[in-house]
């Protein structure tokens, strides 16, 4: 399948943000997201998805913008709204969709869910549901390079809740201490759950407290996806040269509801609506058709092109089979040849 | 230290030498370095300070800051951290101070060690070796001396090890690195002092098996790490007397290897375990549960327990030793098992009620 990763290859270096084609590849990788977890939200109504969903919608320019600045050897460490991060990581739709159905084609083999979405070949650890969870265990990631020498990024994704817990403190010291190859990448949509931003940190500005750890810490606008991009390329270069942790703080905000299950009683309608003047896809596809780089038979064309992406995917996860119930037990430990070489 | 504990626990082989349970894991430590350049020490103070026990000192010189990393007061991070790196391809050796402070790991443990393997679908086994201090008796009261390693057994996608002999010590971390999935180490702290002979001929230890450290006919005592010397104390009270016990050293919490305690007790037909957890929900009700299951037939008596006290360790040390399972305890629910009542007296001590807990 096409995706952002594969599509933005033959990108020429220079000034790659004003070539129509990368900007079409962005438009159509937030798509995906967003179309993707719109059917998501059907089968979810169809009872066809179970547990615990958390989507992405509104927040589609930090993956797919975060994506664009790290290669295929470069480590991704993610949370429980992870749709968005493992599509534009490159993880197949198809194995996606099939891990919410719990089928065994699923990229956890059914193991995981929504939640806990992982591709071990694309780097791609997770799918960590617990808030903040993800931070210590990217660290480590970056560790192992930084020792063994390699100019990797790791780069962790976690939300402005994770910014109260333990984990983010100990993990941003940790970080800047022994200089690792980290990107850390802070999703403030605004919420905890229910809770806002002023309700839940004593102070708001999250990039001036990461700053005081010694990292190099950017507010950025999340709702573009270029300048996402931009921010993303010159934190993750940093990182690359051996600059140490960087921190960026992506401001956005989520449409939905946090999951499946809330009834989103904490927030105006009114400031919904005020953010989705801004909302990130259709901002870049205006932008793209007033530059004249975006006609809407072209427009039509990708929309058709998805539709039948996701199409698939939930007609090969309709017919994957089932994780059979005998093998409850495997992978909770290796096998035994692993064991014993 | 108790005159229990100064006697070496394990085989006294002629030829081998003369080492303390501390020089035996740093042995280890140090052979892992020496042989895997993946393998690196992370946790608070094992390097300049020498280890807050003193394993690791000397090889902050020998091998480097980088391989013997000292790590901030952090241990969800560094736990995590190793996790990170397990996943990256290295095989770090994370050492957390005592049990009680892996409590603020236990997230990393849990929630991503043990079930990333499992979540994953099979992709992310993550080859880390945990160790950590654990048991009481140097009267450092209740933060410092609790004994949880049972907890950490009831936990799938882990392995519990608990060495108590110098053979352990010296041989069972290279089997625990070559494991592919997370291993706990249990070193019991009163242990590190004991001095013995090191086999010459030891080699790796069998990590998946529980060790008969002496055999006997009439009951079998079952316990694992610090409890050992005690046991092994107690089985040479209860010759004195008549009565040959059979000591069984678990070393493997978990998996629990049924096999080697179904068969002592097949033969002996009694069974005492010795567990420094407390009573209520400990590794001892568990092996006292699967005994009654799959060997009710072979049992001629109830199983008996020797736990520690239900309450917070106490710093007194009468209080602290009376909390803990002793060799006195223990001898006495051995004649009791094989019916040796009047010898076992009336009120027996390890039959007091559960205060507090459920009961
Ligand atoms: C340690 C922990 N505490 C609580 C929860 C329950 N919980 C799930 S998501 C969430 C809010 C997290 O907010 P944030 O980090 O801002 O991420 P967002 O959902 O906004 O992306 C909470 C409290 C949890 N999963 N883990």
């Amino acid at each position: 399948m096409t995706s952002a990763r594969t599509s933005r290859m033959p990108r020429p270096a220079a000034r790659p943000n004003r070539q129509t084609a990368h900007r079409l590849a962005l438009l159509e990788s937030m798509l995906r997201v967003r179309r993707f977890e719109e059917r998501c939200v059907e089968l979810y109504s169809a009872a066809r998805i179970r547990g615990f969903m958390h989507l992405y919608i509104g927040e589609e320019a930090v993956a797919v913008g975060v994506n664009e600045a790290l290669t295929d050897d470069d480590a991704v460490v993610s949370t429980y709204r992870e749709h968005g991060h493992a599509l534009a990581r490159g993880v197949p739709a198809e194995a996606i969709m099939a891990e919410m159905f719990g089928k065994v084609t699923g990229c956890s083999r059914g193991r995981g869910g929504s939640m806990h979405l992982f591709d071990a070949g694309r780097r791609f650890y997770g799918g960590n549901a617990i808030v903040g969870g993800g931070l210590p265990l990217a660290a480590g990631l970056a560790l192992a390079d930084r020792m063994t020498g390699l100019a990797r990024v790791t780069c962790c994704f976690f939300g402005d809740g994770a910014f109260a817990e333990g984990e983010f403190h100990e993990t941003a010291n940790l970080a800047a201490l022994w200089g690792l190859p980290l990107l850390l990448v802070c999703e403030n949509n605004l919420y905890a759950m229910g809770t806002a931003l002023a309700r839940h940190q004593a102070q708001t500005d999250l990039a001036l407290r990461a700053a005081g750890y010694g990292m190099v810490s950017w507010p950025v606008d999340g709702m573009d996806v270029l300048a996402v991009e931009d921010a993303a390329r010159r934190a993750a270069e940093a990182v690359r040269a051996g600059a140490g942790p960087h921190f960026l703080e992506m401001r956005t905000y989520r449409f939905r509801a946090h999951s499946m299950y809330d009834p989103d009683r904490y927030r105006d309608r009114a400031e919904i609506e005020h953010w989705k003047e801004r909302d990130p896809v259709e901002g870049l596809a205006r932008r793209m058709r007033d530059a004249k780089e975006l006609s809407d038979k072209a427009r039509t064309a990708l929309e058709d092109r998805l539709a039948a992406e996701v199409d698939r995917a939930v007609a090969a996860a309709d017919q994957a089979p089932e994780e059979p119930v005998e093998d409850l037990l495997t992978y909770v430990t290796s096998p035994v040849e692993a064991i014993r070489p | 230290m108790t005159a229990t504990h100064t006697r070496a626990a394990g085989p006294t082989a002629s030829s081998g030498r003369t080492t303390t349970y501390r020089e035996a894991m740093r042995e280890a430590l140090r052979e892992a370095l020496r042989t895997d350049q993946r393998v690196f020490l992370m946790g608070e103070d094992v390097g300049r300070y020498g280890g807050c026990f003193g394993v690791s000192l000397g090889l902050l010189e020998e091998f480097g800051p980088e391989r013997v990393r000292d790590a901030p007061l952090s241990e969800s991070a560094f736990v995590g951290a190793g996790i990170g790196a397990a996943l990256a391809g290295m095989r770090p050796i994370v050492e957390i101070m005592t049990v009680n402070f892996s409590l603020l790991a236990l997230d990393q443990i849990l929630n991503n060690a043990a079930t990333l393997l499992h979540m994953s679908g099979g992709q992310l086994p993550v080859p880390i070796v945990i160790r950590m201090t654990t048991g009481a008796g140097r009267q450092l009261a209740a933060q410092h001396s609790h004994s949880l390693e049972g907890w950490y057994a009831h936990i799938p996608g882990l392995r519990v090890l608990a060495p108590a002999t110098l053979t352990d010590a010296r041989h069972m971390l290279a089997p625990a690195l070559a494991d592919p999935d997370p291993v706990l180490i249990f070193e019991h702290g009163s242990l590190y002092n004991v001095s013995g002979v090191l086999p010459a001929d030891a080699g790796p230890v069998d990590i998946g098996h529980a060790a008969v450290r002496r055999t006997g006919t009439d009951v079998s005592l079952i316990t694992y790490g610090g409890c050992l010397p005690k046991a092994l104390a107690a089985a040479d009270d209860l010759a004195s007397g008549g009565i040959s016990a059979e000591v069984v050293d678990l070393r493997s919490l978990r998996p629990l290897d049924d096999a080697t305690i179904g068969d002592s007790v097949a033969r002996t037909h009694r069974a005492v375990v010795v567990d420094e957890g407390w009573r209520t929900g400990s590794l001892a009700a568990e092996i006292s549960a699967r005994l009654t299951e799959q060997h009710f037939y072979d049992l001629d008596a109830p199983v008996e327990r020797v736990c520690s006290a239900e309450v917070p360790v106490p710093y007194a040390r009468r209080l602290e030793q009376a909390a803990l399972p002793q060799p006195d305890g223990i001898v006495a629910a051995a004649r009791r098992s094989v019916g040796d009542l009047v010898a076992a007296g009336a009120d027996a001590v390890e039959r007091r009620p559960i205060t507090g807990g459920p009961g």
